[in-house]
């Protein structure tokens, strides 16, 4: 992993209402800032709904746009993740050409890569792999040479690593009250 | 007890102290406009609704209380959208509520349907489309709680037509569920304790101390603080476009308005400090100059109740997250029994400058037209004890806010970060709504005026007493005089006729008392007839000097070093450029 990262992921808490993520989207746009992916996906809490935004630090420094973010009175707790002190991973999910030559060693990749084929055509093969997104930019480079037909991520989801001695080495901004 | 939508909305609005709203009716707020007759509420029929938004903001300028509109869908809506913005940036407390097409025609482009909360999601603090009748009070509750406090702003409502027409069950929520129902808004209004410390031990040891004191102060109420800890410690304040009137003018350590077109004074005062008390304060370009080279030894002691201020522009020394008024009086608390450094070298600097660059104005050729400067020191001299001042944009703006002398918060209500013309009739209206008791005077400018003037129709109809001063320079004069400065004087598209429009005979068919000024000595007499109308509107037509320029000037985009002086005070004078 590169010393000092391009990127850092903010792991969202918004409250779980229609246009949260409009809000969310329409202050990056208007404020210049700059996201590299983003995922949404329900909390362990109905009421709230966990936002994955992982944000490029070159240009705007981390605290702008988390402050901006936190004026939203729809988002409830920030948690900075660090690439350094984060666990990230990501879904691919490609159909690749790959015709009866090729096909061997396309499969031959994917289970290198502890991917998975999870369709099957005649001359086509839908292949996954979850893993870290460096990962994925690797596998993504094998594949390309036989001819990748569709591809989609999911953008990277985030938990803190855990601290085994202390507690989690979270940096949470919370509004408890 | 089961009240319709529409009900609900109205005596939410009751319970919430609304003694006024400003609005216009259409098809789909048309629900809520029938309880209305029977509410207390007075409502004050606007004839656009970009004057609703900023009669609402006028009202909240002048009373801290924040000023409701209230208007139909689609392009009542969209005309509402410049008043939210400039609410936004200048941080004043309203709640706009639109009609919105029923439920189920939303999304199909219905008759005067717009995507109101859309449009208006970055120029609100927050907005809500309402869906069900049952959360009006609920959300009237938190409307009123997000204009007003931390750090204030425009929240909007958008209410479809059938859920005004629904019916549910009334229940008034109390503070505690208004808290619950909101888990993402929890303001900071207390300092933190070291770093108030900090901030104390700094302001002991400056020696070439500046409070740059910002609209914050006026919307925490901060201004006895204010007055506390520049008199406790001996340091000048400045008091940017927004906070004026936060430091009276005339106190010997007021410095007056900094930044483009502040006096020399303040703006070089600033620059050359060793430590910045910025106070509610946003570091706004029009007062940094370039922001590379403002400043550049000051230490920054930074308090706003905003925390992406912090270090939005330039990173303070000492951060302080909280409410001024709070903040302030700890800090002050915090000085008690730290020993300040002698001041005295600063304090005459700051005296020299004051006596070799005051606001000066060349007296007008003999014959020659009206000076706008002599305008508003008449204007000034001559006004009632606590008059409240309102502005247009553009030179008439900075004239007012430099030749004025402010004494009392509350007392100036303009247009600052957003700049927009239109602004002071209706603002003007709105503040004589919320202070009755005060004489209401509106310096506009020939292009500003003719862009909301119809709203003088309400003023005449509503017997609101406001005053209108058109500075009638023929031009849009801020415009041109870049186009002088900057454009080798190609004046392109910013002449506007004295006589077209015939301001005279237009206020009069406005149901106003009307005046044409030409002769200086004519001023005076004319502005005490204008004080002595109570019972409508005035206005009063100044055909000023078309070739009279603000000064002092930092262009856009240059350094603060680099103040543009009056060219009779140019000989001499030092880091004076051009
Ligand atoms: C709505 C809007 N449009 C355009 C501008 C740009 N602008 C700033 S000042 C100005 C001229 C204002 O003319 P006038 O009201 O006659 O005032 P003066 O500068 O002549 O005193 C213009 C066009 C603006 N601030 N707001
Ligand atoms: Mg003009």
């Amino acid at each position: 992993m590169p010393t000092s990262p391009t990127h850092q992921t903010l792991s969202v808490l918004v409250e779980n209402r229609s246009g949260v993520l409009a809000r969310i989207s329409g202050m990056f746009a208007r404020r210049g800032f700059n996201i590299i992916s983003l995922a949404v996906a329900p909390s362990d809490d109905e009421r709230f709904s966990r936002i994955n935004i992982v944000i490029d630090v070159e240009e705007t420094s981390v605290e702008q746009i988390t402050k901006q973010l936190f004026k939203l009175v729809h988002v409830v707790k920030i948690t900075e993740l660090h690439p350094s002190e984060a666990v990230e991973r990501e879904l691919l999910m490609a159909t690749v050409a790959a015709g009866a030559d090729e096909r061997g060693r396309v499969i031959e990749v994917v289970g290198i890569f502890e991917g998975k084929i999870v369709d099957v055509g005649s001359a086509q093969l839908t292949v996954m792999l979850a893993g870290e997104p460096d990962r994925l930019d690797d596998f993504e480079d094998l594949m390309r040479p036989y001819g990748i037909v569709e591809l989609q991520r999911t953008g990277r989801v985030a938990l803190p690593k855990l601290d085994r001695q202390a507690a989690p080495r979270l940096r949470a901004t919370g509004k408890a009250s | 007890m089961k009240l319709t939508g529409a009900q609900a909305l109205i005596k939410s609005l009751e319970m919430e102290s609304v003694e006024v709203i400003f609005g216009l009716p259409g098809g789909a707020i048309l629900p809520a406009y029938d309880p209305l007759l029977d509410s207390p509420i007075r409502h004050i029929l606007v004839r656009h609704e970009q004057g609703a938004g900023h009669m609402a903001e006028g009202y909240a300028h002048v009373t801290g209380r924040p000023g409701v509109a209230m208007v139909t869908s689609g392009p009542a809506a969209t005309n509402m959208v410049t008043p939210l913005c400039d609410a936004y940036m200048d941080s004043v407390p309203m709640v706009a509520i639109t009609g919105q097409v029923s439920r189920p025609a939303i999304g199909t482009d219905g008759f005067q349907e717009c995507d109101t909360v859309g449009i208006t999601r970055s120029v609100t603090k927050h907005n809500e489309l309402v869906m069900d009748a049952a959360d009006i009070p609920l959300l009237v509750r938190q409307a009123f709680r997000l204009a007003t406090t931390g750090r204030p702003g425009p929240v909007l409502l958008d209410l479809p037509k059938d859920v005004l027409q629904a019916e549910a069950d009334w229940a008034w929520p109390t503070d505690g569920e208004v808290t619950a129902s909101l888990p993402g808004y929890r303001p900071t209004t207390k300092g933190h304790p070291r770093m108030i410390k900090e901030a104390a031990r700094l302001i002991s040891g400056a020696r070439r101390p500046v409070i740059y004191a910002g609209g914050g102060i006026l919307k925490s109420r901060a201004a006895e603080a204010l007055r506390q800890l520049a008199e406790r410690t001996g340091t000048p304040v400045v008091t940017t476009l927004t906070a004026r009137g936060a430091f009276p003018d005339d106190h010997p350590l007021g410095l007056g308005m900094p930044g483009m077109h502040g006096n020399y004074t303040a703006i070089t005062a600033m620059q050359q400090a060793d430590l910045l008390i910025a106070l509610g304060a946003r570091f706004d370009d029009r007062v940094t100059g370039r922001v590379s080279s403002f400043a550049p030894e000051a230490k920054i002691v930074h308090v706003d109740i905003d925390p992406a201020e912090l270090g939005k522009i330039r990173r303070p020394d000492v951060p302080i997250v909280g409410d001024c008024r709070l903040v302030i009086s700890e800090i002050v608390r915090a000085l008690a029994g730290m020993e300040q450094v002698d001041r005295s070298e600063w304090r005459s600097r700051i005296s020299g400058w004051q006596e070799r660059f005051p606001l000066h104005y060349d007296p007008p050729d003999p014959g020659g037209p009206l000076k706008p400067q002599y305008v508003m020191e008449v204007l000034r001299d001559s006004a009632p004890e606590g008059t409240v001042l309102v502005s247009g944009v553009g030179q008439h703006q900075m004239w007012a806010s430099q030749y004025w002398r402010f004494t009392e918060p509350y007392t100036w209500v303009s247009s600052g970060g957003l700049g927009t013309m239109g602004f002071s009739v209706p603002a003007a209206i709105g503040a004589k709504v919320g202070r009755p008791d005060r004489t209401v005077w509106a310096v506009d400018g020939d292009g500003c005026f003719q862009m909301t003037a119809q709203e003088l129709v309400t003023a005449s109809s509503e017997r609101i007493p406001v005053k209108v001063a058109i500075l009638n320079n023929a031009y849009l004069g801020m415009v041109r005089q870049w186009q002088e400065m900057f454009y080798e004087e190609r004046y392109s598209e910013v002449y506007l006729s004295p006589d077209l429009p015939d301001y005279v005979k237009w206020a009069e068919a406005m149901g106003c008392v009307a005046f044409r000024v030409e002769d200086p000595d004519e001023v005076q007499p004319i502005i005490e007839k204008a004080n002595a109308i109570d019972d409508r509107p005035v206005v009063i037509d100044f055909r000023t000097d078309a070739q009279e320029k603000v000064f002092p000037m930092v262009p856009a985009g240059y350094s603060n070093d680099d103040v543009v002086v009056h060219p009779s005070q140019k000989p001499g004078g030092e880091k004076v450029v051009q």
